[in-house]
């Protein structure tokens, strides 16, 4: 089969449905387009630890701190699910992981930014998740099989993650005049970062029509970023919580929320690396990469000893 | 002859699934037997032989002390969580 036809057919097979498998013949920028897609994805999970793991030591009460335990654990093993995934299109984990440590791979702006107070525990439940899983449920039905399979298992997690969130911030804003403005102070320094996960303007986003067509995205980045402020503006209003965007009103006419600009030029720069926390979040991944090291090398180590055993 | 375990993608995009063993001397002979045992009436995508000894499974007399600890933290579930009346898309 000449290579034109060869092409066509993947074209055509995606596009009627067909599922891609890790034996499946792909396009080179099939495969690196999944291969940066998904372990960045990983890396954002793995970072993501961060942030939250700050408060696991100061959750308010036990309670709260298992419940953040576990989810904080979750997070590791949606970075596991998403890292063996994308070692099935033939990249391995070590190169990813150099890639997240040396900085040449990217992962989700979100996380670089602090968590200076218990209400962004919530806020982050609330809408980072809650945007997460917007991007993440149509990812299911991604053309590539490993990683829709992925999905589905931390769709069905995040969804846990979203209500802990806002079960945090339910209770906030029922409590005295300080919690409630502490929940305030977390949504009006999460609201933009949370709607910047979205990626920039569809005419501003290179890759996109290229991934729909091969059924990798469904929904292009402003369709979902309205999808989000519909459903989430809705939920703050319960809270009794104003959102920072004096654009925000209803339109009657197309039922959707119309919302204001994000900050683009703060997202670009948060995204090369000037962001309020990219050092400390880069420094710690790595310290606990180098620190751990060792536990690696005796496993090793333990598993070659076995081996020899076994053989004499 | 050796055993295999079979595992069996019922159509693309579905992982492979457990579906039984057979008997064969080789990869190739296995992969043809678990054809013609477990797939003649087009239940397959693609198949998978696995030597039997190669698989490594839990003991079932510690199925409790490894399963039972993820039981008592009922919070990783998401109604765990009480969704006030009036929130829609949560």
């Amino acid at each position: 089969m000449d290579a034109d036809t060869r092409l066509e057919r993947f074209e055509a097979h995606v596009a009627g449905e067909g599922k891609v498998e890790s034996d499946s013949w792909m396009p080179e920028a099939y495969r690196k387009t999944l291969v940066r897609q998904i372990s960045q994805h990983a890396h954002s999970e793995i970072i993501g630890m961060q942030p939250e793991g700050n408060w696991l030591t100061r959750a308010p009460s036990l309670r709260r701190k298992a419940i953040l335990l576990a989810k904080v654990q979750d997070e590791a093993g949606h970075g596991l699910y998403l890292y063996a995934a994308a070692e099935t299109l033939g990249t391995s984990r070590d190169e990813m992981v150099d890639g997240l440590l040396t900085g040449t791979a990217k992962y989700s702006s979100i996380f670089n930014y602090p968590t200076p107070t218990w209400a962004d525990i919530g806020a982050i439940g609330w809408l980072v998740d809650g945007a997460a899983i917007m991007n993440q449920v149509p990812l299911c039905r991604c053309s590539y099989g490993p990683y829709a399979r992925a999905m589905k298992r931390v769709c069905k997690e995040e969804s846990f993650h979203q209500r802990q969130g806002f079960d945090i911030l339910v209770t906030l804003a029922r409590g005295t005049a300080a919690q409630r403005a502490m929940a305030q102070d977390a949504l009006d320094r999460w609201w933009w970062p949370s709607l910047m996960m979205f990626g920039p303007h569809d005419d501003d986003s290179p890759h996109s029509a290229q991934s729909i067509r091969w059924r990798i995205k469904r929904f292009s980045n402003d369709e979902l970023r309205q999808r989000f402020v519909d459903a989430t503006v809705p939920q703050a209003h319960f809270l009794g919580l104003r959102i920072p965007d004096g654009e925000l009103a209803y339109d009657e006419d197309s039922g959707h929320w119309h919302f204001g600009e994000p900050d683009w030029d703060e997202f670009r720069r948060v995204l090369a690396g000037d962001g309020p926390c990219n050092a400390e979040r880069l420094e710690r991944r790595t310290r606990a990469h180098t620190e751990g090291a060792w536990a690696r090398e005796a496993a090793a180590a333990y598993a070659a000893k076995q081996a020899s055993r076994t053989a004499a | 002859m050796a055993l295999w375990e079979v595992f069996v993608r019922a159509r693309g995009g579905l992982h492979h699934a457990h579906v039984g063993s057979i008997h064969a001397d080789d990869a190739e002979m296995a992969l043809e037997n678990a054809r013609d045992v477990f797939t003649r009436r087009g239940e397959a995508a693609s198949l998978w032989v696995v030597p039997s000894t190669a698989i490594v499974a839990s003991d079932p007399a510690d199925a409790d002390e490894l399963f039972e600890p993820a039981m008592d933290k009922d919070f990783r579930h998401p109604t765990y969580f009480e969704v006030p009346d009036g929130v829609a898309n949560l």
